[in-house]
């Protein structure tokens, strides 16, 4: 049996080292099983946790061209979520199994989605720099192994674009408006800087998860590398845009040409991913009782099925 | 042979139905993903509402997963097998006693 498992195996790590894709019937190791249940569920949490902070300011958006924008940027992150919670399904793992960790405080999600939102600035800065980040996450993690995890990754992809841009084009307006819009961009930056940089993990020295991960090719390349693509493009958007970024030991590497940040906040992000940031609480609370606000929904779908499909075999 | 998805289902879930779209004429339906809808209408329109925001959708096929039926990786080797030496399938097996210009035609 163990010869078994063993020849299995070698067959499994042959057809990823020649960058074939895994599917969900094909056998796999229970490790690569359960790393892609942790991280694709999380990564669906996010979506839909990440749906909170922008619709704190839906109904509060300057125009009504923003509000649509904002109310579908928002239905996209729905639909995100739930392209991501079926590929984690055909794991095994079901989707009630998901909300509970989620509902239970058991699994977690994106630290930077326990940031409020304090202006429509932010709205501009979400999209710009959070929707940025994931971008760049997102198109690597599109090229790994398991097919349904890609696939879900692709469609997600093609729409995140339209998210940044409606974010850049806030910011671009809110400079252009003025020295008052121009602050408010400036006091959202500040605030968004450090938590954004955070949101692509823990130094590959502190990754507990990585070797493995990158061996089965479900992550292609290193946090920190991923981290500085993002810093060298967006250092040099802001300083087109004319703004200050908080970090005194900001300096341009002449050698590799690349930006140099000072050490982020690691108690910060340590803090904020066990619990204890600025919203999670509320995140939290928010997402429960939406979830139980709509089980009558659930429930009267259900109902409506049960006595359709009775009426059909009454009638044969 | 076997059925895709055939994973347990807590009673408390909608159906699991997979979703096929075709995006234009002359176009075949392709796999888009997966739905969860309690009957066949509430999975059409889940199916829209996930699928298809952005236009570019002529037309949507739904069928519940466990009424697929798929090969698998291990199997798909000996599966296909037969066609692997019909070389005579396709065009570059014919040589031509024709000239270059007319035979390229």
């Amino acid at each position: 049996m163990s010869e078994n498992i063993a020849a299995m195996e070698a067959e499994f790590n042959r057809r990823i080292a020649a960058g074939e894709t895994i599917e969900p019937n094909d056998w796999m190791p229970e490790k690569y099983r359960s790393q892609l249940k942790r991280l694709i569920s999380q990564h669906a949490h996010s979506e839909i946790i990440g749906m909170l902070p922008e619709g704190n300011w839906i109904t509060r958006a300057p125009s009504l061209r923003r509000k649509l924008a904002l109310l579908a940027k928002v239905q996209d992150e729905a639909g995100h979520g739930h392209y991501l919670y079926s590929s984690a399904e055909t794991l095994g793992i079901s989707r009630e199994e998901m909300f509970d960790q989620l509902h239970s405080g058991k699994a977690k999600y994106s630290s930077i989605f326990n940031y409020p939102t304090l202006s429509w600035a932010d709205m501009g800065m979400i999209g710009w720099l959070v929707d940025g980040a994931a971008i760049i996450n997102q198109t690597t993690m599109a090229k790994c192994s398991y097919g349904p995890y890609s696939r879900a990754l692709l469609r997600i992809c093609k729409e995140e674009n339209f998210h940044k841009k409606q974010g850049m084009e806030i910011i671009a307006t809110l400079i252009a408006s003025g020295d008052t819009g121009k602050a408010m961009v400036q006091e959202s930056f500040t605030r968004f800087w450090w938590p954004t940089l955070m949101m692509f993990g823990p130094h590959d020295t502190n990754s507990p998860n990585s070797p493995d991960m990158m061996k089965w090719k479900i992550k292609l390349k290193g946090n920190d590398e991923l981290r500085q693509r993002f810093i060298d493009m967006t250092v040099e958007q802001a300083q087109k845009w004319g703004l200050s970024i908080p970090d005194q030991q900001l300096a341009f590497n002449e050698a590799t040409r690349s930006w140099e940040i000072g050490e982020i906040d690691w108690n910060e992000f340590t803090a904020v991913i066990n619990g204890n940031g600025p919203c999670n609480q509320e995140r939290m609370e928010t997402r429960r009782s939406a979830h139980d606000n709509g089980k009558w929904v659930r429930d009267a779908a259900h109902a409506y099925e049960e006595k359709h499909r009775s009426k059909i075999t009454t009638a044969a | 042979m076997s059925k895709t998805n055939s994973l347990p289902e807590p009673n408390d879930q909608w159906n699991l139905w997979e979703v096929f779209i075709q995006e234009s004429d002359n176009e075949p339906h392709r796999h888009a993903g997966s739905i969860r809808g309690a009957d066949a209408e509430n999975a059409l329109q889940n199916a829209r509402d996930v699928f298809a925001r952005r236009g570019k959708t002529k037309s949507i096929w739904i069928v519940q997963s466990d009424h697929i039926v798929a090969t698998t990786t291990g199997d798909s080797a000996s599966f296909f097998d037969p066609t692997s030496d019909k070389v005579y399938r396709h065009p570059h097996f014919y040589k031509h006693t024709l000239d270059d210009e007319l035979w390229k035609k």
